[in-house]
């Protein structure tokens, strides 16, 4: 049966365009994009007036957790949670038990994926064995097995030495490397972000030294070995600052932010509620605006979610006790659309375009835009549609966010994956 | 006198000037209770006092138990290893089983800042914080209060410094917010790496040179050093720290003739203050701990019900 997506704003990321067409899905693929394209009598009408018609978002930077800690997210229900948030593809980082390091593991997460997952998965490899910073992965067999990055992700690499070997052998195979970026001698046991309020709550602080010390290293090595480097959360000013000369300089090196580091900054942890607890932490007030300054001259070139789910009992303990991390699957694209579109800082297509095409180019995989002949991944987000955040209504496992009560402007209504609807948000839909 | 506003004594950043005031007031009659021979009253007849401390303790969890004594109430004390909360029950749990035997007010003691704030969401009966990790030890600082007053007849305009581990310290951040709400200029002094990040938003005049804050004091408040912080390379060490700020005769000169000295124990003599000032008659170091009863029976009894309880005498 062929599906037509009728009225709504197609968007083109290709041309960074914006139009009001119609798409004919025919099974997995997009066969049309016309405008007053007429429905055969087998064809289901979607009626998208209003809405934006985008390609499927892809979330570059999200834990999954399967295999080893299934009670916080599984493969199963965190793509779940992913085709609801509008995410119709996901990479999943490398820190599970085991740690994504082996061939082994690749092929278990997909395979798992195959079975039970909504969304499309990427999985993304560890840098070193075990994540310990010490050798390096059998990179080439990791990508044969379908791996689409490399990170050690929550793990920094701390050894410059051996980040210098990874990124000159991952040049050699034309891997991207994925870099969090955190020096642990700096971070040591802080929980939040230091200045003015972890000063009055007596919370131990991370300095902003403690990751911009480390973007600086990265962009050294990428300009050494001129290997792809990818800079995940970007969250100080010195950050953006850092990666704009670098790329002025035409080094090669691209970054993603997290909606909760342009929206919230270090004073939500006032009552410290655990899940404002993240990693790198919420910021101060001129790193918020970095963000966005970053987001809208170029600067940044995606927006990822760091969706990182725990349980309630771990998360339900003392503020320094509670591990790093929160979750976003499903506040994103209202996220996106409430702080970056609805006050100017993004257009709609540049927005869309973070979460599509930007990802799609910096992993190298299908997808991230719309044309005759593409696979049929597609998010339909209504931009005006209003609704508070509610967890309890959460597809994921976990329910650790800050954003429970607040109100968003703009949702994903439709997802769809390869010509099927995995999501509507008029009947919820799920398969 | 008009009510009392707190359910619970978590820190003095969220205590109205009003309330602290009155709480002083409260502990003055307090004072005069433990001064008698037979120093008893039934206030809190009936009440159950439990203090729970995951942090050790001597004089702190002693003032408590002997505050609640002195009113009547019914106390047990409960001393968790930190290391036996890691394997077993979480503090919330643990919190509400204490509160489950019917306790009035839980007496808490935590390493964790915000661990009190985070148990008032899931409990009922009143809760002091005796200290949770760097945030805040609202009693401490409300007993230091209750000496300046005492001792000086006032607080408002007069300068106060404090001087040590800014940083790590909850003595030094209760101790601002409630100087600085009674009227109080503060000066603190520490070596940079004890010295926290825009701290002086909080309206306090940071110094890394002793002297320069002891300037003109009429108050001088000295933090203990914890000894470990010489490990983590915050300072070089105990021998250097005592030379630039280890509070001693000469160092106590630039203050006023009439200062106040004032430490919340247990002493390092030799480190952060030398033997002979901390025995000194300016010293009002003993008279802390006498006060610290005190201000506890206050806290105890206002968060009991104040005069509907029982008249204290």
């Amino acid at each position: 049966m062929k599906k037509l997506i009728k009225d709504g704003y197609v968007i083109d990321t290709q041309n960074m365009t914006m139009e009001r067409k119609d798409v004919l899905i025919e099974a997995k693929t997009v066969v049309a994009i016309d405008k007053n394209i007429s429905p055969d009598a087998d064809t289901q009408v979607i009626n998208a007036e209003g809405k934006l018609v985008c390609p499927g978002l892809i979330d570059m930077h999200v834990h999954l957790r399967e295999p080893g800690f299934e009670a916080k997210e599984t493969i199963a229900t965190g793509t779940l949670a992913a085709v609801h948030g509008g995410f119709s593809a996901v990479a999943c980082m490398p820190n599970t038990n085991p740690v994504c390091d082996s061939k082994a593991t690749v092929r278990f997460i997909l395979d798992k994926a195959r079975i039970f997952a909504k969304s499309k998965v990427y999985p993304i490899a560890a840098i070193t064995k075990g994540s310990e910073g010490k050798e390096i992965t059998e990179m080439a067999d990791l990508m044969d097995a379908g791996a689409v990055a490399f990170s050690d992700d929550g793990q920094p690499v701390m050894d410059a030495g051996v980040m210098y070997k990874a990124m000159q052998y991952a040049k050699m195979l034309d891997a991207v490397i994925i870099s969090h970026c955190e020096d642990k001698g700096l971070s040591s046991d802080g929980v939040m972000n230091e200045g003015y309020y972890s000063t009055i709550l007596g919370l131990k602080g991370i300095p902003k030294a403690a990751e911009e010390i480390m973007v600086a290293r990265d962009i050294i090595l990428a300009k050494a070995t001129k290997c792809r480097l990818h800079i995940a959360h970007v969250s100080t000013k010195g950050s953006v600052e850092l990666v704009r000369r670098a790329k002025e300089d035409g080094i090669n090196v691209t970054c993603e932010a997290a909606p909760h580091h342009f929206t919230l900054t270090d004073s939500a942890v006032e009552g410290y509620d655990t899940s404002t607890k993240v990693n790198p932490p919420l910021r101060s007030e001129e790193d918020v605006e970095a963000v966005k300054q970053g987001l809208a001259d170029g600067t940044i070139d995606a927006i990822a979610t760091d969706h990182a789910p725990h349980t309630a009992e771990e998360k339900k303990v003392e503020y320094q006790y509670a591990p790093f991390g929160l979750i976003g699957l499903e506040t994103a694209v209202g996220l996106v659309f409430t702080e970056l579109v609805d006050k100017g800082v993004l257009t709609p297509v540049q927005a869309v375009c973070k979460l599509t095409k930007a990802p799609a180019d910096i992993l190298k995989i299908s997808g991230g835009f719309l044309t005759k002949g593409c696979t049929a991944d597609i998010t339909i987000i209504d931009p005006d549609v209003e609704c508070t955040v509610n967890p309890e209504d959460f597809k994921s496992k976990a329910r650790n966010t800050p954003f429970a009560g607040r109100r968003l402007k703009g949702a994903a209504v439709m997802t769809i994956v390869n010509g099927e609807v995995v999501f509507d948000s008029q009947i919820a839909f799920e398969k | 006198m008009s009510g009392f506003n707190c359910k619970h004594i978590l820190g003095l950043r969220d205590i109205a000037r009003e309330d602290i005031c009155k709480i002083l007031k409260t502990a003055k009659a307090m004072k005069e209770i433990i001064s008698r021979p037979i120093k008893k009253v039934p206030a809190l007849r009936g009440k159950t006092v439990v203090t729970l401390f995951y942090e050790n303790s001597t004089r702190t969890k002693l003032s408590f138990d002997l505050a609640a004594k002195y009113l009547s109430a019914d106390t047990v004390s409960l001393s968790v290893s930190t290391s036996s909360v890691k394997k077993g029950e979480s503090l919330i749990d643990t919190a509400r089983t204490v509160e489950a035997m019917r306790t009035d007010i839980l007496v808490m003691r935590h390493p964790a800042s915000g661990a009190p704030a985070t148990l008032k969401n899931y409990l009922n009966c009143a809760i002091v914080n005796a200290g949770d990790g760097m945030n805040e030890h609202p009693t401490q600082a409300l007993l230091d209060l209750f000496t300046i007053q005492e001792k000086k007849g006032k607080i408002e305009g007069l300068r106060v410094a404090i001087i040590g581990d800014i940083l790590h310290s909850r003595v030094a951040r209760s101790n601002i917010w409630g100087l600085k709400k009674l009227g109080a200029e503060v000066a603190v002094a520490a070596p940079s790496t004890l010295i926290p990040p825009e701290i002086e938003k909080l309206g306090v005049e940071v110094y890394t040179k002793v002297e320069e804050a002891l300037k003109g004091a009429d108050v001088v408040n000295v933090l203990r050093l914890q000894l470990e912080r010489q490990e983590s390379s915050l300072i070089p060490s105990l021998r250097e720290y005592a030379m630039m700020y280890c509070i001693n005769e000469k160092r106590l000169n630039h203050a006023k003739d009439d200062v106040l000295l004032m430490h919340p124990g247990p002493m390092n003599r030799g480190v952060e203050i030398s033997d002979d000032v901390a025995d000194s008659a300016r010293s009002a170091i003993n008279e802390q701990v006498t006060n610290g009863v005190a201000v506890r029976m206050a806290v105890l009894y206002l968060l009991a019900g104040g005069e509907k309880v029982e008249k204290i005498d």
